[in-house]
């Protein structure tokens, strides 16, 4: 189990030293433009430029200059030129907003998701799975910002069914919290409510065929726990994984959804900085966010060998 | 009894499809529409996608109207109220056709789904069948760099890209596209779509690879090209059918996203999904300017995913492709179910 750990660990860190190259490269190295000129937005001025060619090292080589950016990113030295900003510390503020909104998505996803897809599974072909399926298809192709759009014009601007502004903690007014936050859950956790019914749909399909559901007929058990103790359990397995991946892919539909809503959060600021070119949050956005997933799933993936021996094992056989 | 071909047998299957029909024939009515550009600008609208007309009036029923009024609003929908000028209204402050924008725009949303989910299906075939075949280091190579693609959320990596390189341009060797180019958006849809379908093919290959008629090329003295290009490719192609036309779903609303953001597809090109952006600012005084672009795309989307599915089930009756399902690799983008 130690070696097994210790090589997940290793793993992840060889990943992040990876991403962290990849974004000093996107950023500094690809463009063909100065990226002095790039780093300083819209209103460069030649000073401007000329003192972060100077602070950045723009002169140096480029291991040096990918040191000098990984070292601003981690020392919360980054600043907005756009604002005179520190970046980290907005970040920071954001993270209460941003995790409010995925946590919540994420429940109603969940809950949503294994309801569509169990009742799916269990009338296949029937006319409720049909309607379904069509559902979840159609969750998968909207576009998530404009139904953000859609749903604030007319749900929140035209009905005033739901409150308008930003965001409210939850240690202030739990109600307020969740009346604020209601429409961004719903909104991001659609499309994942179409892709998790169907993955859950075809996973219970194909565990109806195994041996051990129809030992459980078998048995004499009813219908109904065969069905929820036998075929959906161990078609959950599955989706857990699939939650531990998309839990961290979240944060780019939170970008859109903080934006149209104006939910003060991570999302928010990104959106921001991507409208004004703002290159500094972005790139410290950008590589915080690939890091939580990267350890998160690093994490999952841990707590997975724990619980069951057999991912281990089939790590060793790969 | 008569032999058929497999493709003749999935033909069959997908003509008694009746939804996947049906979607298609909606797709290719979104694909005319789009086509017939050109005509509506030149004949009916007498304008241009970029033309703006922020001082003019236009005649309706015999009254003067302006196209922008002092606000800065634009004029609603006309519908054929003038001969078709303004069917949809105007867009914002400059006062461009709304109508003609919608179809120049959906030009541009399908032209960077197709080519770049085209490009990726080329560079991951490629990357898969090499690494699928050669296995030992050309597999450890290709397989662990498109891993650190694939360990980079999606969205993020297409952001940061399309910000970088919307604010300073591309220059890879020879390679220069300008900042403002539609290549951009494209090759960068491409580059983060590639690892999602390289991996399952590259499965696909190692399985197929030890099959019989491979070892009988290899006894005929066939080379490595010819055994990948000549045996494997035509064994792997419904699978690539069925993630092209899943990917260009899947593409479409990611270059939408990035429109929408400002990091897509940028001006004077214009998109469905920087049509929406710019209808955004005046949602509450003009809906439909959001409303619109946004119901073409979740149409558009609709109809390929649909069809896709009726492609998959007619070619793949017993899903092949939904064992990579099953590990969560091609389900994670909800590219097949």
């Amino acid at each position: 189990m130690a070696r097994f750990v210790a090589k997940r660990i290793v793993g992840a860190a060889v990943v992040l030293f990876a991403i962290s190259v990849i974004v000093f490269l996107i950023f500094n190295v690809i463009p063909s433009s100065d990226p002095a000129q790039n780093l300083a937005g819209k209103n460069a001025t030649p000073t401007l430029v000329a003192s972060i060619t100077e602070e950045w090292g723009l002169d140096e080589p480029l291991p040096q200059q990918y040191l000098t950016m990984m070292r601003k990113i981690f020392t919360g030295d980054l600043i907005s030129y756009e604002g005179r900003e520190d970046v980290n510390e907005r970040i920071l503020e954001g993270v209460p907003a941003t995790f409010s909104l995925c946590i919540g998505a994420a429940l109603i996803w969940m809950f949503f998701g294994i309801l569509f897809g169990y009742l799916s599974a269990v009338r296949a072909g029937g006319l409720l799975d049909r309607a379904l399926t069509m559902v979840a298809v159609t969750g998968i192709s909207i576009p998530v910002f404009w139904l953000a759009a859609i749903f604030l014009n007319y749900l929140t601007y035209q009905l005033e069914l739901f409150p308008s502004g930003t965001y409210v903690p939850l240690t202030e007014n739990p109600a307020e919290w969740a009346n604020h936050l209601f429409l961004p859950w719903v909104t991001l956790a659609i499309g994942f409510i179409g892709i998790y019914s169907r993955v859950l749909r075809s996973n219970m399909l194909d565990a109806m065929n195994e041996d051990y559901v129809r030992t459980a007929r078998a048995k004499g058990l009813s219908e109904h726990r065969v069905m929820s103790r036998h075929v959906l359990r161990n078609s959950l397995v599955p989706i857990v994984t699939l939650f531990g991946l998309d839990f961290g892919a979240l944060l780019g539909g939170a970008i859109v959804v903080e934006g149209v809503f104006n939910l003060d959060g991570i999302g928010l600021y990104t959106f921001e900085s991507l409208v004004n070119q703002d290159l500094p949050p972005v790139m410290a956005v950008v590589v915080f966010g690939a890091f939580f997933i990267v350890l998160f799933n690093a994490l999952v993936d841990i707590a997975y060998a724990f619980l069951d021996p057999r991912v281990k094992l089939g790590e060793a056989a790969r | 009894m008569e032999g058929r071909s497999p493709w003749y047998l999935a033909y069959r299957r997908l003509r008694r499809n009746r939804v996947a029909l049906a979607f298609g024939a909606l797709f290719l009515a979104i694909v005319l529409f789009v086509l017939a550009a050109p005509l509506w600008a030149s004949r009916v609208a007498d304008t241009g996608p970029n033309e703006t007309h922020t001082t003019e009036r236009v005649e309706v029923g015999g009254e003067q109207r302006e196209v922008v009024n002092r606000e800065g609003r634009p004029i609603g929908p006309l519908w054929l109220g003038a001969g078709g000028k303004f069917f949809l209204g105007a867009d914002g402050r400059l006062g461009r056709d709304e109508m003609v924008r919608l179809m120049y725009g959906g030009r541009t949303s399908l032209l960077v789904g197709f080519l770049s989910t085209l490009i990726a299906t080329l560079l991951a075939t490629t990357l898969g069948l090499l690494a699928g075949y050669y296995r030992g280091w050309a597999d450890t190579v290709i397989s662990r760099s498109l891993d650190v693609i694939w360990a980079f959320p999606v969205t993020l990596l297409a952001i940061a890209l399309g910000l970088a390189l919307a604010t300073g341009g591309l220059q890879i060797g020879p390679l220069e596209l300008s900042s403002g180019s539609i290549w951009i958006p494209i090759l960068i849809i491409a580059f983060v779509y590639t690892p999602y379908m390289a991996r399952p093919i590259r499965g696909e290959v190692l399985a197929l690879r030890e099959k019989e008629f491979v070892e009988a090329a290899v006894a005929q003295g066939a080379g490595p090209l010819r055994v990948m290009f000549g045996e494997l490719l035509p064994n792997l192609l419904s699978t690539l059918i069925v993630f092209f036309t899943l990917g260009v779903a899947q593409n479409m609303l990611l270059e939408s996203m990035l429109s929408f953001l400002g990091v897509g597809v940028q001006a004077p090109n214009t998109s469905w999904g920087t049509m929406i952006g710019d209808g955004f600012e005046l949602i509450s005084t003009a809906p439909l300017l959001t409303v619109v672009p946004g119901t073409m795309i979740l149409l558009t989307v609709l109809a390929i995913n649909i069809v896709g599915d009726g492609l998959r089930d007619a070619l793949d009756p017993k899903s092949k492709v939904r064992i990579e399902a099953r590990t969560g690799i091609a389900e994670r983008k909800g590219t097949a179910v």
